[in-house]
């Protein structure tokens, strides 16, 4: 969920090039696989998921119905 | 270690923790209200009041097929913020356990906090503006919280910060899609207790989360 501002972060820091190009695809990598656990968890539109992470996604407030 | 293996290695390990804490919490906490707002249901057994037509979908079971559910879900979105924070940490020099404490509370601001200052938890039952609208507001408030805490946070100009936390203020100004009329079916008070153990518990594990993460990322790093 905080692509936005990793990546603004990233490009001033590779600017300066203090950050090397392995943690940009690590972080990368790990943004986009953590946010869609958490969208497969929280958002999936399926019914079968829904009703699977129903009492999570109520617990965490996400929108759920 | 490859700093890929040291962030993935990381968020798995705390996220599996975390995410077992979450479910025991959330046991104990949130799922018994939100059975009890179930009961207010007309639908029943139907867990979230869809108009289902023809067959319904599969749902766990009551009971312990349901927590086992519930607890996997947990554990999955432990390892997602999880790596989300553990990304978080490869960006920057240092981390110790109480700034991994700090990164944890930014963590429940941005994913629950602000999103509820728009949107209250809901209990099943409750009335509640269109689902895609809401869950579009809810994307953008969380990405203009985690945005707005990390500008006030790292950028030195006060300007700037101040424009960090127009970033957080921006989504209730706009305002979050309300239903016409508030309510639900379970009465106000269990919902308001709702409202307060849910934040409750998502600040506990979240505070984990951080403090594990940080823990593990400073366990698997080259000594300086």
């Amino acid at each position: 969920m905080s692509t936005v501002n990793e990546t603004a972060s990233l490009l001033v820091q590779l600017k300066t090039g203090t950050v090397p190009w392995a943690t940009v695809y690590a972080v990368t990598a790990a943004v986009v696989v953590g946010t869609l656990l958490i969208g497969a968890v929280g958002f999936a539109g399926s019914e079968v998921l829904h009703n699977a992470a129903h009492d999570v996604r109520h617990g965490l407030s996400f929108p759920c119905h | 270690m490859k700093i890929f293996n040291r962030i993935f290695l990381v968020a798995l390990l705390a996220g599996v923790i975390a995410g077992v804490f979450l479910a025991g919490i959330q046991h104990f906490t949130v799922v018994p209200i939100i059975l009890e707002a179930e009961t207010y249901e007309t639908g029943g057994h139907d867990h979230g009041g869809h108009d289902h037509q023809g067959e319904e979908a599969w749902a766990p079971g009551d009971g312990v097929e349901r927590t086992f559910y519930t607890a996997m879900n947990s554990i999955i979105v432990g390892i997602g913020f999880g790596l989300l924070l553990t990304a978080c940490y490869a960006l920057r020099r240092s981390i110790t356990w109480r700034s991994g404490m700090l990164w944890g509370l930014a963590g429940f601001a941005a994913f629950h906090l602000a999103p509820a200052l728009g949107l209250p938890p809901e209990l099943p039952g409750d009335v509640a503006a269109d689902l895609g609208v809401r869950q579009i507001w809810w994307v953008l408030t969380v990405i203009a919280t985690a945005t707005g805490l990390w500008i006030i946070a790292f950028r030195p100009v006060s300007y700037q910060k101040l424009f960090g936390a127009a970033l957080i203020v921006l989504p209730h100004l706009f305002g979050a899609p309300q239903p016409e009329v508030h309510g639900g079916l379970a009465p106000e008070d269990l919902r308001s207790a709702f409202i307060f153990t849910s934040l409750i518990t998502n600040a506990v594990f979240w505070v984990a989360l951080g403090m594990l993460s940080a823990y593990f990322f400073n366990r698997t790093g080259e000594p300086a």
